[in-house]
């Protein structure tokens, strides 16, 4: 009992109540109007509120749709299909999927390239830097479709470009924390370094990557969770088939908001998955080399 | 064999450009330091005493003067691994075992594996922590990081081991057993060490000549040749010989340290 009020589940549990409560609330409001209409079509004019309320929750087409919906489409569109179908959520996620970790990696890798750049060249430093930065401030909507349109000129289709908008978001924390990683170690540990005679690469190796274990964590939790953004933008106008993206998209084409619900709720929940792993990768890399106490 | 000093230097100074102007932080100064010797050099803070140290390690530029490390330019002395550094705290990596971290400047300086096992063990055994070389730092005490870190500037058997206080974060208790345990290591191992610190019973405990300084310009006032036999423990800081090489020291602190422009 006690554990229950002094960890984070109450919390968590209340805040997950409100939200719900907020919802349906939301979901009365904003699609009453819709439910009005039908009544005063079909003439109906002695519906009760208790009637209402239930006919706005059970709506065919709802602008907001109800947390119970939503739930019974997730399972539907998950358990209750082949993953090979093309209505499981599981399938298309896949595909959003297998270019996010492409691109993560790929963003990561460009992300602790640059930040040894920029540590270690005081040109790097004062060039890249500036763009590094500016890159992120420009919206990845508009960035998107020309990537995918410049790189099918180039004859590279299917993952790829989608892909590498997952890079363009995830590079940037990780170069970040990187770089701050890399400058972490101490005036000491580098004089030290400097007693021994270590050259550039020895102080890299073994002073300055180890430092920034722990960075690098970061900013790949960061990371992650961008490159899934990323993936799902990149669906988005390009008119892609499948993955989560063409999902919302589908579902936004034809009022399908119970669709777009069920696989946004599901993109974060994957989101949260990923995030998790990286934390779990974090803690057991920590453990391996003694630094958790 | 021609005897050469294991530093020798000649009118040296160091003047810092700061913001405020130039601050001298080292003036005009002489020292020879013969094989063997323990040297203390003891002042209040400010007085240089670190700087020196990092002039010797070829870790800061003199202004002008001169300065030789067993014969040869200080960065010459580094490169060729001349001497081991012991800081003011062990710096050991967090993510390094007790001899992982001893193996570091092993590691980096090429020696093979076995060769690298042998020496680990060696200067384990000597700093007393042999059960401990598995552990993780952070699972030692202070003072037993202090003796891994001293472990590991000896690993790579240099012949001049250069110490920034490396017990002043340390209790008294650990501290006075830790200047024993190095004085016996010193005789063991015949080294010369330069010994950074501003305890008065700890320069006089284990020095053989102590190196009294004095603070803006950062100067020496004074040199005294201890008058102790080598072969000591702590119970010599009860004796007269030891007060009174104490007495002097303290009076050369005090006269060369002028309290009333203290900020």
């Amino acid at each position: 009992m006690n554990k229950i009020f002094s960890g984070s589940f109450l919390p968590i549990t209340t805040v997950i109540l409100f939200i719900f409560a907020l919802w349906y609330v939301g979901t009365v409001v904003l699609n009453s109007p819709f439910q009005k209409d039908v009544y005063k079509r079909k003439g109906v004019d002695n519906y009760t509120y208790s009637q209402l309320i239930k006919d706005t929750m059970s709506q065919k087409r709802p602008v907001l749709p109800p947390p119970h919906q939503v739930m019974v489409e997730l399972w539907n569109t998950t358990v209750n299909k082949k993953i090979t179908s093309k209505r499981s959520l599981i399938y298309h996620a896949g595909i959003t999927l297998s270019s996010t970790i492409l691109g993560f990696l790929i963003g990561s890798l460009l992300g602790i390239i640059l930040a040894i750049a920029i540590v270690y060249s005081r040109t790097c430093d004062k060039t890249l830097m500036p763009w590094i930065i500016t890159s992120q401030t420009i919206p990845i909507l508009a960035i998107a479709p020309m990537i995918i349109v410049v790189l099918s000129a180039l004859g590279i289709q299917g993952l790829l470009p989608k892909a590498f908008i997952s890079t363009y978001l995830s590079f940037f924390p990780v170069t970040i924390s990187m770089v701050k990683g890399l400058r972490s170690p101490e005036i000491i540990e580098l004089d030290m370094m400097k007693t021994w005679n270590a050259n550039g690469f020895e102080t890299l190796l073994r002073l300055r990557l180890p430092s920034s274990v722990p960075f690098l964590f970061a900013g790949m939790k960061i990371g992650i969770a961008a490159a899934l953004v990323g993936a799902i933008i990149g669906e988005l106008p390009t008119g892609a088939v499948s993955g989560l993206g063409a999902r919302m998209l589908q579902g936004s084409y034809y009022g399908q908001m119970v669709q777009i619900w069920s696989a946004l709720i599901f993109a974060s929940f994957i989101a949260a998955s990923l995030v998790t792993m990286i934390d779990l990768l974090r803690l057991s890399t920590l453990k391996r080399f003694g630094q958790m106490n | 064999m021609n005897q050469v000093d294991a530093v020798n230097i000649n009118n040296l100074s160091l003047i810092f450009d700061t913001n405020d102007g130039e601050v001298h932080a080292l003036q005009d100064i002489d020292i020879k330091i013969s094989k063997g010797d323990f040297v203390s050099l003891i002042g209040p803070s400010g007085c240089g005493k670190t700087t020196l140290l990092r002039v010797i390690a070829d870790l800061q530029m003199p202004t002008s003067g001169s300065l030789e490390v067993n014969g040869k330019s200080p960065e010459q002395a580094r490169k060729e691994r001349d001497y081991g550094y012991v800081f003011q705290s062990p710096a050991l990596f967090p993510w390094r075992t007790i001899s992982g971290n001893i193996g570091l400047p092993l590691e980096i300086m090429g020696f093979d594996k076995s060769e690298k096992m042998e020496r680990i063990e060696k200067n384990l055994k000597l700093v007393n922590l042999l059960d401990f070389k598995n552990k993780f730092p952070w699972q030692l005490s202070g003072g037993m990081q202090q003796r891994a870190s001293i472990a590991r500037a000896l690993s790579f058997d240099p012949e001049l081991l250069l110490m920034d206080e490396p017990f002043g974060a340390l209790d008294e208790i650990v501290r006075d057993h830790l200047n024993e345990q190095l004085l016996d290591l010193w005789r063991q191992t015949e080294k010369t060490v330069v010994f950074v610190t501003h305890s008065i019973p700890e320069a006089v405990f284990l020095s053989t000549h102590i190196v009294v300084m004095s603070p803006r310009p950062g100067k020496i006032f004074d040199i005294i040749k201890s008058p102790l036999s080598s072969n000591r423990d702590l119970s010599i800081r009860e004796t007269s010989e030891f007060l009174k090489v104490a007495q002097r020291v303290r009076e050369g602190l005090r006269s060369g340290h002028s309290y009333d422009d203290e900020k």
